[in-house]
């Protein structure tokens, strides 16, 4: 598909190519080696099999051989200049018969029928059980040794890879909705597999060429190490061969072959990797899951009071360009002991960074900028994660929006729950037991021993979330903080998890910090609320002052926006952008 | 379970079976060679078919393969066509010899591997610099070369270790894992290389995932968090590259086993396949077809061990 879109981004492509300068140099490295391989006829008089007996490990220079004689007189430039060529061969053939069954089983395999699929991926997997380099050897009686038969029966052995990439890509991308309507508009398959799925195979494909034509060239160089073949075929592994029996006298002899197959072989595969970083974006980098906070709160008392008091917290993260982007900017908010504060706003109006602040979980590259936060009269920011876990365990904890991603889906939900209580207090694990099966009897799990040993993906979502809960109040915290914690349940469900939070609220005596973008279960539990928006709070308020009288416009657009479902809607919406110019002047 | 377990060795003897016929159906297009080089040079086209009536190669492939195969199921190999030694009982004498060093690179790969992925997921910063260095030079430098320049450092130079050769395990402990050191190294790097970057992509992958944070927040520790948790679920998709390295280090274990002079499976393979000596081949396809099918029913049975969604329902 040839969109000016499409246009414009493989250009980009090949302009951040070009700025790379690994892939520069990778490139020109392996142009000037194949184009000296190309040249060899023209650059020696002498040919790769040519011995001059006078020669017989000659030193550089002597009887016209530039680096030398090798143990059979032959001259070792034109050998090595002539290996390159049995390189390049190797290379070709051995990616090209792999590139074309593997990506011709690929699309097919993945575009067409389970039944299609179901034979490419028996014989692809018979063809990954040969221990390849035996095969070769095993099958030499039939290649007769010859290195191109040999590379021909590589590439077969190297297609299975190319096979699962292609057929992997091709089922990502055969639901798009753009492959759809092309199917629905009566396109034919043929037609749909060329334009728009081998699009998206392009880039993936000429990654893996690089590393095929690598482990050919590798392969067929050790197969001439081990003698393979004929000895009339120049080869870098039969140079290194001759050149290793001859290691003590002249270890010349084995460092201009190796040489030369180092720096072929690291250039592909530098080059696959400046290829992948262009066409698929940077390799992800490791985050430190346990964030040092180099800020440190001011020793000043706070402007507010309560268990937990926010105090102008500003967090930041980093942009592209290295500077620092504000997503929360100056929140000030408290919660007293025993109460439910709601925090609403929008999505990104940084209510979720709030709450991972007051946990100590903050990603990585989160930098808090200003501010305090503390719990019960005790500084939070600038803890030190092993102080931080006593708090966490103990005094504070944390129901999250998602049930299912926030259990660990390879352990069992009684061993999370038991490693979490044992975390907080020290028990034996028969006690810990104990209390976890009390604690799903008491969050509303029917048969608590079963979902003990079950793992989170045999259990329903209002049911993980049953167990997230527990999991939170199991060390009786003196503040829970919801995150969304019905956002993601179905609507029956929903009623019942803020029914278990407030009932387990009050036998508690829990404050509950209770984030959402729902005013109905605001409505429904909340005491207080606290509306952000673009990273500060922007009004505070008892839940019936809010309702009744919301001072600020955003607040009041909000309230708007979730106006009884009976009402029909005739006039268009209330533009917060303009209510917000009116805000500002 | 034992249903399961039952099943795949079935699939895997199916698997022996249809490799070992391919193996013996692409030979078959070289027996006049194998007889003539039975005979020697210089045989005449008679003479030829009279050695390959002789030994049985002119019969309908059928009945060749299936004479093998009743052979083989009973546990007998043949013997070389010319050395007339037993097939069977020469692999096995040379099974331990390359089962020693890839075994041994295995477990190392494992251990190194897991050890560079996950401090550098975990921690980043240097580790990560350092370990993404290691994988990048594993990949860089082709394993012959690491090979040679291993001898010539440690075996020519400073005489830490034999250049070549090799101690049964029975004889001394000590001078075995002296006569392997080098060729496991050199066989591991790359399966290091490939390895230490699954396992460091899988665990930033983990590590980012919303149940890390929720384990926090239950005040567990950090070290439980990373190896109880994020590894396990990490360790997935690095079992299956484990096994493909496998296969790989069957592979180069040739090649290791010819420059240290290693009396292993490979050596014999390469001969008998020089000489075209067709019962050692086959038998050699079938032991190594059953490796693999082995190394692949235990990762299978690990994974569903690890992963409780894979785990087979019998």
């Amino acid at each position: 598909m040839t969109t000016p879109h499409a246009d414009t981004r493989r250009r980009s492509t090949l302009r951040r190519l070009t700025a790379d300068p690994q892939a520069v140099v990778s490139a020109s490295l392996l142009a000037v080696i194949v184009l000296l391989g190309l040249l060899a006829p023209v650059l020696t008089s002498h040919g790769a099999n040519e011995a001059n007996l006078d020669a017989v490990n000659a030193g550089a220079g002597d009887h016209g051989y530039l680096l030398g004689g090798d143990k059979s007189g032959r001259d070792i430039f034109a050998r090595l200049l002539f290996s390159i060529n049995t390189s390049v061969v190797s290379a070709l053939i051995g990616t090209s018969i792999a590139l074309a069954i593997g990506i011709t089983s690929g699309l097919v395999g993945g575009y067409f029928g389970r039944r299609v699929r179901g034979v490419a991926e028996w014989v692809f997997s018979l063809i990954m059980t040969f221990p390849g380099l035996l095969l070769l050897i095993v099958l030499m009686p039939v290649t007769k040794g010859d290195y191109k038969a040999t590379m021909v029966v590589f590439g077969v052995l190297l297609s299975p890879g190319i096979y699962r990439l292609v057929r992997n890509l091709v089922l990502g991308v055969k639901n798009e909705l753009y492959v759809d309507a092309a199917r629905v508009s009566g396109l034919p398959d043929r037609r749909i597999l060329r334009r728009h799925v081998l699009t998206v195979v392009r880039g993936p494909v000429i990654i893996a060429t690089a590393f095929l034509a690598g482990s050919s060239i590798a392969v067929q160089s050790g197969l001439a190490f081990l003698g393979v073949g004929s000895n009339t075929v120049p080869s870098f592994g039969a140079m290194i061969s001759d050149g290793f029996t001859n290691l003590y006298e002249e270890p010349l002899q084995f460092l201009w072959p190796s040489l030369a197959l180092g720096i072929i072989t690291a250039s592909l595969v530098l080059l696959g990797n400046a290829l992948r970083d262009a066409l698929e974006g940077g390799r992800p980098k490791p985050a430190r899951i346990v964030t040092a906070t180099t800020y440190r709160a001011p020793a000043t008392e706070g402007t507010v009071s309560g268990l937990l008091t926010v105090d102008d917290l500003a967090i930041a993260y980093p942009t592209p360009t290295g500077e620092l982007k504000e997503v929360v900017s100056g929140v000030t908010l408290s919660v007293a002991a025993g109460e439910t504060l709601g925090l609403v706003g929008e999505s990104g109006s940084g209510k979720t960074q709030t709450a991972f602040a007051a946990l100590g979980v903050l990603p990585a590259e989160a930098v808090v900028t200003r501010g305090s936060i503390r719990l019960d009269g005790r500084e939070l920011l600038g803890l030190s994660e092993r102080e931080l876990r006593a708090v966490r365990g103990t005094s504070i904890a944390y129901v999250p929006q998602e049930p299912m991603s926030n259990l660990d889906p390879s352990c069992t939900v009684g061993a999370q729950l038991v490693e979490g209580v044992r975390a907080a207090t020290p028990m034996s694990r028969g006690e810990a037991r104990d209390r976890v099966l009390a604690l799903l009897a008491r969050v509303g799990i029917p048969e608590p021993e079963r979902t003990f040993r079950s793992y989170p993906h045999q259990i329903s979502g209002g049911m993980a979330q049953r167990v997230l809960i527990a999991g939170a109040v199991a060390s009786r915290p003196l503040l829970l903080i919801a995150d969304e914690p019905t956002t993601a349940l179905d609507v029956t469900v929903q009623a019942e998890i803020l029914d278990l939070l407030r009932d387990l609220r009050r036998e508690l005596n829990m404050a509950v910090l209770l984030v959402t973008h729902n005013f109905g279960v605001v409505a429904d539990i909340c005491d207080r609320v606290a509306v952000m928006r673009e990273g500060t709070v922007v009004e505070t308020g008892t839940t019936e002052e809010l309702f009744a009288t919301p001072r600020h416009p955003y607040t009041r657009t909000l309230l708007d926006s979730i106006l009884d479902e009976t009402t029909l809607r005739t006039d268009p919406p209330a533009t917060p952008a303009g209510a917000l110019e009116t805000e500002k002047r | 379970m034992t249903v399961y377990v039952l099943r795949r060795l079935t699939a895997g003897l199916v698997l022996a079976v249809l490799v070992t016929m391919i193996t013996f159906l692409l030979l078959s297009t070289s027996f006049d060679d194998v007889a003539s080089s039975v005979l020697g040079n210089g045989a005449s086209p008679g003479q030829i078919a009279a050695q390959k009536a002789q030994m049985g190669l002119d019969r309908p492939l059928a009945v060749q393969y299936g004479d093998w195969l009743s052979h083989a199921i009973r546990g007998d190999l043949g013997a070389s066509y010319f050395t007339s030694e037993p097939v069977r009982s020469a692999i096995t004498a040379r099974l331990g010899v390359t089962l020693s060093i890839v075994v041994v690179a295995l477990l190392a790969t494992s251990v190194i591997s897991v050890a560079l992925g996950v401090a550098a997921a975990a921690r980043g910063g240097a580790v990560d610099r350092f370990a993404q260095g290691a994988a990048m030079t594993g990949y860089l430098v082709p394993s012959l070369l690491v090979a040679i320049a291993l001898v010539y450092v440690f075996a020519v130079k400073l005489h830490v270790f034999p250049a070549t050769g090799y101690t049964d395990f029975s004889e001394s402990p000590a001078r075995w894992a002296s006569s392997i050191a080098i060729p496991v190294v050199a066989l591991m790097m790359g399966g290091v290389a490939s390895l230490t970057s699954q396992i460091r992509g899988a665990m930033i992958g983990e590590l980012r995932k919303d149940y890390v944070r929720t384990l926090r927040t239950r005040g567990i520790p950090t070290r439980s968090i990373v190896l109880r948790h994020a590894l396990r679920n990490a360790a997935g998709p690095a079992l299956t590259v484990l096994s493909l390295e496998f296969i790989q280090m069957l592979g180069g274990a040739l090649i290791i086993e010819q420059i240290f002079a290693l009396p292993g499976f490979g050596q014999y393979a390469f001969n008998a396949s020089l000489q075209g000596d067709v019962p050692i081949i086959m038998g050699i396809s079938l032991f190594g077809v059953l490796l693999v099918v082995a190394v692949n029913l235990v990762v299978d049975l690990l994974n569903g061990w690890l992963n409780p969604k894979a785990r087979i329902v019998s």
